[in-house]
């Protein structure tokens, strides 16, 4: 499912003391099978943003009013918004948001703050029920608990009666992450999906959400402040800044504009570092700012 | 959904009412109660209502805002007024039908209460417009103060108060979160029966109370760690000072308690 919005706005609080402008004419199309990044600092509008992908924030719709009135003469009015999810059409009331919901999965930040069943297989089976139409047999959902917890890395057998509060951090992240593919969605939507974890643990969700995405999600969109994450695994990458999208490119080019990175207050990736320490000192490599390819250009270099 | 409650409806302007002090604003409140309670007659209230009239327009909070405190309590009022109109055994009778009787003195009755009420929740509705929640508690902390004679834990109490106060937009986020979480898992809370409804809100209910509880224990933990002790020697951040608005407020109620009281001495009570 591709994912294009244009000209979004977002105000929270509106007509009030407290309103805020979270999203300024935002634009961005993500393509079908990416893996995207979207970083940013707190508050530039990111998390707003991919609330918005499953239906969570709304367009207002005092908008789309305001736009169906005929201009009076030498008025301009604002250019129109547009957010699409594959055929969803998220500027209309009147599209099924939890249809949308079970297509775009969504894994806030913190999610083992979410679990709230008795047993690892009732939670993870929450959504599965929800969103299915008939009532599913209990094999049914056992194949389908089965699957999700075998592919983000848990024994089922092991885990299903155990609560999920009596499990270690990165289990419980793995049993909410699992809760929410259960349902096997197109687009998986991730706000932080390492926060917080050991560097093992960041590691092992990295690998879990590469493995999604090759064999369950056709894409996968991560939000986070990591810039090393982005490098790493995205295929391209969306920069916000004070509700502003102001780049949108693969990270092995995203990461040349070190100067705008650093003037919005965001960092590079180490191995960013290393290619500029290098350059100062003379020495150019021409790598896409992965690990691997900055080893394998620099021993090539070697020669 | 949660985003329309209005909790602690602090209105954030600068104004002559924000500037008082909150002892002496609470103070001045309980004082504006008992004059609306002494007068008994229409121009004892007149003088009620004028002084909020100008205690409002000196708040800077916009007049639609104050009137909307009166939609919560719209049902109690319609409810007392139509219950002393029908009831109230007075002697000159215009309209007489099985148990209901409509007198001249029921309809004045009514009207008077009405607007008593109506004078009573637009004061103490102002007060938190421009009062936040925690310098009402400090207020109320140093109000109480003569408790602490008699070994009431007049600290703890406000400790106990700012905290839950505190603690009360912040669960608000959480449970927003939280909500928007479960509805990303496809959970509905708009629809269904009170029972599915009261059903629904379980997923919400337990991540909350559990964070809840992690978020005192946080708390406790870091008031531990400073060998927080309570109220001994302990100095405020922000003194609470009395200045020449407060003594402007003082006249201005002295001045209506009087007004109230004389009136009802020389031009008699209507109930």
């Amino acid at each position: 499912m591709r994912i294009t919005a244009e000209h979004l706005n977002f105000t929270y609080n509106p007509s009030s003391p407290f309103a805020s402008k979270a999203l300024k004419d935002v634009s961005l199309t993500i393509e079908e099978g990416e893996f995207f990044g979207i970083i940013g600092h707190t508050g530039s509008g990111k998390s707003t943003f991919v609330q918005h992908l499953n239906g969570l924030l709304r367009v207002p719709t005092s908008l789309k009013k305001y736009k169906a009135k005929k201009p009076k003469k030498g008025e301009i009015l604002p250019p129109k918004t547009v957010l699409t999810v594959g055929e969803f059409d998220l500027t209309d009331k009147k599209t099924d948001f939890r249809a949308l919901r079970k297509h775009v999965g969504m894994v806030f930040q913190y999610p083992e703050y979410q679990l709230f069943a008795e047993t690892v297989e009732a939670d993870v089976a929450f959504g599965l029920k929800n969103f299915s139409e008939k009532k599913l047999s209990d094999d049914e959902v056992k194949d389908a608990v089965k699957q999700a917890l075998e592919i983000v890395g848990l024994d089922y057998e092991a885990m299903k009666d155990a609560s999920p509060f009596d499990l270690s951090g990165g289990q419980k992240r793995r049993v909410a992450i699992a809760g929410v593919i259960v349902t096997r969605p197109e687009v998986l939507v991730l706000d932080e999906p390492a926060a917080g974890l050991d560097p093992l643990g960041k590691k092992e969700i990295m690998q879990l959400l590469h493995k999604l995405h090759k064999e369950w999600c056709q894409t996968v969109v991560i939000v986070s402040h990591d810039m090393d994450e982005i490098s790493e695994n995205c295929t391209k990458a969306a920069v916000f800044s004070e509700g502003e999208v102001k780049f949108v490119m693969p990270p092995s080019e995203l990461f040349r504009h070190a100067d705008e990175l650093f003037s919005l207050g965001l960092d590079i990736p180490r191995t960013a570092k290393i290619c500029r320490a290098l350059e100062q000192r003379g020495v150019t490599l021409e790598c896409d700012f992965t690990t691997e390819d900055l080893i394998r250009k620099a021993l090539a270099l070697k020669g | 959904m949660l985003k329309d409650v209005s909790f602690g409806q602090y209105y954030p302007v600068d104004s002559f009412v924000h500037r008082m002090d909150p002892r002496l604003k609470l103070v001045f409140l309980i004082a504006y109660i008992v004059a609306i309670f002494l007068a008994k007659n229409f121009y004892g209230l007149g003088a009620c209502l004028l002084v909020l009239v100008l205690a409002v327009a000196f708040s800077r909070v916009p007049v639609r805002k104050v009137l909307r405190s009166m939609k919560g309590i719209l049902f109690l009022v319609v409810f007392t007024a139509v219950i002393n109109l029908f009831f109230y055994r007075g002697e000159e009778i215009l309209f007489s039908w099985k148990f209901i009787t409509i007198s001249k003195e029921g309809i004045i009755f009514s009207i008077f209460l009405v607007l008593r009420l109506f004078l009573l929740v637009m004061c103490s509705s102002l007060l938190t417009y421009t009062t936040t929640p925690v310098a009402l508690t400090d207020g109320l902390e140093s109000l109480l103060t003569p408790l602490k004679w008699i070994k009431f834990p007049v600290h703890e109490l406000a400790l106990i108060m700012s905290i839950a106060l505190r603690f009360i937009p912040i669960l608000m986020d959480e449970t927003e979160r939280i909500m928007n979480a479960q509805k990303a898992r496809g959970a509905n809370f708009e629809s269904g029966g009170l029972i599915k409804r009261a059903k629904a809100i379980i997923p919400v209910l337990i991540p909350l109370l559990l964070s809840a509880f992690r978020r005192a224990e946080e708390l406790g933990d870091a008031m531990d760690a400073r060998c927080y002790m309570g109220s001994k020697n302990r100095t405020k951040y922000k003194k609470l000072k009395f200045g020449w608005r407060d003594l402007i407020g003082f006249l201005l109620v002295a001045a209506l308690i009087t007004g109230v009281v004389l009136l009802r001495v020389y031009l008699g009570a209507t109930i």
